[in-house]
């Protein structure tokens, strides 16, 4: 017996008890980092039950700072397991819900229904959620058959379906004249702020049987990554295992979009980091991407919120500055 | 002899015109069956739909005495590998990992392989010489390489039948030569049954214990290679001039294709 690491239940939890640390981490730091600054023993302290002193920290912490942070690390879970799940069905190490235009598409439905003046929940949801299966039909049609598998098809599909999203999206914008307006063009950079711990865990009681499903899913996507016929051999109902991921990975994005608005890129960036340290088996990684997609959004919206002298940028602003770099090498890369 | 495969009046077609006509044939247990013909006969779709890829439109096909309907697909998988023409794979798995895939079907839910499972892979591994390779990714192998993880691949699926299409086709011929040893190593030690589509004439002739001669769709002749392989019956169908004599190892035909300037 020469293989190495032979039980890969153990590498999982492993792999996860690690990955689990480090978001621990991030989330402290997430929350005790900011224009007010709280001390780590402070913060100790009051997550352990003790009042704060200090009504105002115990504010900024358990009403402004928690939600924020949990919202950063659902949020960056998901896109980042949107990715992975993308990646592995249409074979193509590029593929990411904002770069083909899924998160554009639930982006109109979302915009839509704030517009008629749904609620969060389930209206804009639900709005979000068709607008996202929309552009998830467009794409599949434009490059459907043999060519769904060339990487450029895909790609410049995908490229068009968001330039078309975007101009359907400034028509909206344009249309709108009161304040609505702010919130729609905040939001459509990116913007983690508005959220009360109510809405999170909303937002968590949809994802949670999302990332369930996905990792009950994750050993077929190894098999579909050796290509339609060679799964079918191997025992998989490709038609079924496809349209489940497809379905589950949309509606969560979609979930996630409405919430924060656009956020591109995490799902390019942290599967690929994940690749390279852990492998391609996505039992690891569909645990992995869901701890560090978490950590890398929390410590994005970080920057975010330390990196100006005064205010904030929007979050969505510092992934594409990360994520649009790495698109590109990645592109040169796989072209070679 | 048990028959492992059983075609009864298959046709198959993707779209007006039949692809395969009214196919009938027999492959028995433990054989090497080679499947030969020119571009366009039908070789792969008949392999795709033993595999179980393709559809057939009408007729009978049987795997092991037993309806192909009645099979689920993870039996199916259990009972027939296949390994592909060229596998390529966009993303670095390791070997072990592209190996161990092949326990796919064996898994429950959740697809946790356990030791007996290693050892199934590492067996495989053993047996087509890859096992210096376990630690390399996809993207760092050979042609010959990658495709003998594909065969370790199909191994560790412990099917009955392992079928394959235009394995050699870009290998170099000291590599054609070893891939058909390793087959039919595989056929005399494992009890295999090998159904093979090839363009190598003169490799078939050498290792088949009957060859299928397929052209556009129809069945030309099943046999023996040295009963299959005749000068005028191959002229015909490759439409070419060729030269047919005797393999000096044995009683076996050598195919030789002329070029315009001997003629």
């Amino acid at each position: 017996m020469s293989i190495r690491s032979p039980f890969i239940l153990r590498r999982i939890i492993t792999i996860s008890l690690l990955l689990l640390f480090v978001l621990i981490v991030v989330m402290l730091a997430g929350v005790s980092m900011g224009s007010t600054k709280i001390g780590l023993k402070m913060l100790l302290q009051s997550l352990l039950g003790e009042k704060m002193a200090d009504t105002m920290l115990d504010t900024i912490v358990w009403q402004i700072r928690f939600p924020r942070v949990l919202l950063a690390g659902l949020v960056g879970a998901t896109l980042s397991l949107g990715g992975l799940v993308f990646q592995a069905i249409l074979r193509n190490p590029l593929a990411e819900p904002y770069i083909l235009g899924i998160s554009g598409g639930s982006a109109i439905g979302a915009i839509i229904g704030i517009l008629s003046g749904l609620s969060r929940f389930p209206g804009v949801s639900l709005t979000a959620f068709a607008g996202s299966l929309a552009t998830l039909f467009l794409l599949l049609i434009m490059s459907s058959g043999k060519s769904l598998l060339k990487k450029n098809t895909l790609l410049l599909s995908g490229v068009m379906v968001n330039a078309f999203c975007s101009a359907i999206i400034m028509f909206l914008v344009s249309m709108t004249y009161d304040a609505r307006l702010h919130n729609i063009i905040f939001w459509l950079m990116g913007d983690l702020s508005m959220c009360d711990i109510n809405q999170v865990g909303i937002l968590a009681l949809m994802l949670l049987p999302c990332f369930i499903i996905l990792f009950c899913y994750s050993h077929s996507m190894n098999i579909i990554l050796m290509g339609n016929e060679m799964a079918q051999t191997m025992g998989i109902n490709i038609r079924r295992v496809t349209a489940v991921l497809l379905i589950v990975t949309s509606f969560m994005v979609s979930a996630t979009v409405c919430y924060c608005g656009l956020l591109g890129f995490v799902g390019l960036v942290i599967p690929h980091l994940l690749r390279l340290v852990f492998g391609s088996d996505h039992r690891i990684l569909v645990p992995a991407s869901i701890l560090g997609g978490g950590s890398y959004m929390i410590i994005c919206d970080l920057l975010a919120r330390v990196l100006p002298q005064q205010g904030e940028v929007p979050v969505g602003v510092v992934t594409a500055m990360v994520g649009a770099p790495l698109f590109i090498y990645l592109l040169k890369r796989s072209k070679q | 002899m048990k028959k492992a495969v059983e075609i009864e009046n298959l046709s198959f077609s993707y779209s007006d015109n039949d692809i395969l006509k009214n196919t009938c044939l027999s492959v028995y247990e433990r054989e090497f069956f080679i499947i030969i013909g020119p571009n366009g006969s039908g070789k792969t779709t008949l392999l795709k739909v033993i595999a179980g890829i393709l559809k057939a439109r009408k007729g009978r096909l049987k795997i092991f005495g037993r309806s192909f309907k009645k099979y689920t697909r993870k039996s199916l998988a259990k009972t027939i590998a296949l390994v592909p023409q060229m596998g390529m794979v966009d993303f670095p798995f390791t070997v072990s990992e592209l190996v161990l895939m092949g326990r796919f079907p064996h898994l429950n839910m959740l697809g946790f392989e356990q030791k007996k499972d290693m050892e199934i892979a590492s067996k495989a591994m053993a047996l087509t010489d890859i096992k210096h390779l376990e630690h390399r990714t996809m993207d760092q192998l050979s042609g010959g390489e990658r495709q003998r993880v594909f065969i370790a691949r199909a191994i560790c699926q412990e099917p009955r039948i392992i079928l394959l299409d235009e394995p050699t086709a870009s290998l170099d011929i000291a590599h054609q030569v070893k891939l058909m040893d390793l087959m039919e190593k595989l056929k005399e030690e494992i009890g295999f049954t090998v159904i093979m589509v090839s363009h190598d004439v003169n490799l078939a002739a050498m290792y088949a214990t009957r060859l299928l001669l397929l052209n556009s769709g129809m069945i030309e002749g099943v046999g023996k290679p040295r009963d299959i392989l005749n000068c005028e019956m191959l002229e015909k169908i490759y439409k070419c001039k060729l030269l047919v004599d005797k393999n000096p190892f044995g009683d076996l035909p050598r195919i030789t294709p002329l070029p315009l300037k001997f003629i």
